[in-house]
């Protein structure tokens, strides 16, 4: 979407683009307009490409001496780990590799709340944000699947009885699900054949995310609109290629001390148990990245309302764009918004603790409070809000209160720094 | 449109539609139906166990289809328990007597039925079953009673084959 016409400088790239026009694509990427003022929670985009990448490359080498068969699979991931060349390299980063794709996603949605990304005219991508979200949860659950250790075993069957949960039809969609009356064989087959095909649709939307993203361009700290390209943008080559490439860095050392310092500590020990479908393990916990869903599951005493929060708690975020009334995008400007929006992160963060413990007492207490929570900041708190709350004017562009224009913006710049 | 009359070309459409959507379902349909139980799995639909080695307060687990069945020979006390219970105080109101037709052995899904974990024998506050993932606790009778679990332990078909020899399914 630059403003200018593109024309390739040699005769052969002119050719070329006439034809298939990939050099005006890239010159869009490399030209792109973005904000001045982008700060390093926006360099997660990038962070989350590297980590789909990373997934399929390590994905696809794991498939080549993984077996998918319920007598197999075990031993062909303990074949990995100890024969194969790098097995246990390749299988460490794929492990952690999920984590970190989760812990660059959760940052990334939390910017986006608090800088008012969803917003209009940025609906579209959101919701894609959120399709996403929910497929790489599909994805992570069954790739954990795959290992038929007794948390794999265990855990796919707490999940797939949570369709049981259906009025009339669950059981058969269960039965469905599975392909025969328990989790076994056939689970494993199929698990392994969409825990394949998911990424690459992951990596579909992900184009789709980022065409719409390149139809308004960037948010940005301040969350005004902003004329592009102007004195408030720079080309997105090399200012933000060299910004993402630092941010880029720095994750990739906390992606290498997990995979070489502390490969296990975020799995359970029970998964290098075979899976035995006559015993449950004692404590049934999901993946760290599941756990304030889960909380929200087992705070609700009965069992379809349980499943039926569990899934408002995710498909809510898909119509927050219209559950937000404030027509203000960033928390810089809405004092109000700002202190619900940490007090929502200290939730999802009490409910992701609640989740690890066991659901009693005092613990199942303070989930059930977390979880009302939760349902309340985004069907009460947001809208109403947004209709009484006293914003801080806006700056009328990025590039005023840098040249000393308003004294609000000298208000939000301290903010700024602060949040940074 | 809604003004105009029907056409011959509109009747066109419609039938059109209608022949490619059922078109659509007969293709779809046995992409779908692939993935429910095949001939192989449905054939493993009983098993037979001897439990002649079983004593009173014992239980067998045993495989069928995949799942755990509890195969429990109760002690006098353990029946007792499970028939004095009145029917008011249950979630799942079920006679013990139309669980356990023999009542010294009682046969069930070892799978709880809130979201399918595998209770513990002699454990939980009613002297039965407790299962670890969510707290549900079940009676002598495998009975709920207590926690997030909606129905009482599923009784399988099963017969005695003779004196020692259960078959299940």
């Amino acid at each position: 979407m630059s403003d200018h016409e593109y024309t390739p400088k040699s005769k052969a790239g002119k050719w070329f683009n006439d034809r298939l026009p990939l050099l005006t694509l890239a010159n869009h990427l490399t030209d792109y307009p973005t904000p001045k003022n982008l700060n390093y929670w926006w360099t997660f985009g990038g962070i989350l490409t590297f980590c789909l990448i990373t997934q399929i490359v390590t994905g696809l080498t794991l498939a080549m001496h993984y077996i998918a068969h319920a007598d197999m699979a075990f031993e062909s991931v303990e074949h990995i780990m100890r024969d194969v060349n790098y097995g246990w390299l390749i299988r460490y980063i794929h492990a952690n590799g999920a984590s970190m794709f989760f812990l660059a996603v959760y940052i990334h949605i939390f910017r986006s709340l608090f800088y008012g990304s969803y917003k209009s005219p940025r609906e579209i991508i959101w919701i894609i944000g959120i399709i996403i979200y929910l497929l790489m949860m599909a994805a992570a659950f069954m790739g954990y699947v795959l290992p038929w250790g007794q948390m794999s075993f265990w855990g796919a069957t707490v999940i797939t009885n949570l369709f049981s949960a259906i009025p009339l039809v669950g059981e058969g969609i269960v039965t469905w699900l599975w392909g025969g009356y328990s989790v076994d064989n056939p689970t494993l087959t199929r698990f392994f054949t969409l825990h394949y095909l998911i990424p690459f649709l992951i990596l579909g939307l992900v184009v789709l995310h980022i065409w719409a993203l390149h139809v308004p361009g960037n948010n940005n700290p301040v969350g005004i609109d902003i004329k592009k390209p102007s004195k408030d943008t720079v080309p997105f080559h090399p200012y933000i290629v060299i910004k993402d490439g630092f941010a880029l860095l720095m994750f990739m050392i906390v992606f290498a001390f997990f995979v070489f310092y502390a490969p296990n500590i975020l799995g359970h020990a029970d998964n290098y148990i075979e899976a035995n479908p006559l015993v449950t393990p004692a404590h049934i916990v999901p993946e760290w990245y599941l756990l304030p869903f889960y909380a929200i599951l087992r705070s609700v005493p009965d069992k379809l309302l349980g499943v039926v929060a569990m899934l408002s708690a995710i498909l809510i975020l898909a119509v927050l764009p219209w559950l937000d009334t404030s027509k203000i995008r960033s928390a810089v400007f809405r004092p109000l918004y700002k202190q619900f929006y940490w007090i929502l992160v200290a939730d999802v963060l009490i409910l992701g603790y609640m989740g690890a413990m066991p659901a009693e007492g005092l613990y199942l207490l303070i989930a059930r409070v977390a979880t009302a929570y939760y349902f309340l900041h985004f069907l009460v708190i947001l809208p109403v809000l947004g209709l009484k709350e006293r914003t801080i004017p806006l700056p009328l562009s990025i590039t005023e209160p840098v040249l000393g224009g308003s004294p609000n913006m000298a208000m939000a710049k301290k903010k700024e720094s602060k949040i940074e | 449109m809604s003004d105009k009359k029907p056409e011959r070309r509109d009747f066109l459409f419609t039938a059109s539609y209608a022949v490619g959507a059922v078109g659509v379902a007969a293709v779809v349909w046995p992409l779908v139906d692939q993935m429910n139980p095949d001939a192989s799995v449905k054939a493993l639909a009983s098993t037979e166990v001897d439990v002649s080695s079983l004593k009173p307060g014992n239980t067998i687990t045993v495989l069928w289809r995949g799942k755990p069945v509890f195969i429990r020979r109760r002690t006098q006390e353990e029946i007792a328990e499970a028939r004095s219970v009145k029917m008011e105080d249950l979630i799942h109101p079920e006679k013990d007597e139309d669980r356990a037709k023999n009542p010294e052995w009682l046969v069930m899904l070892g799978v709880c039925t809130h979201l399918g974990c595998v209770p513990l024998n002699d454990k939980g506050d009613y002297d039965g079953w407790f299962c670890p993932c969510h707290g549900s606790h079940y009676d002598t009778s495998g009975r709920i009673r207590k926690g997030p679990a909606p129905w009482n332990m599923e009784v399988p078909k099963y017969e005695f084959v003779n004196a020692n020899t259960i078959k299940i399914g």
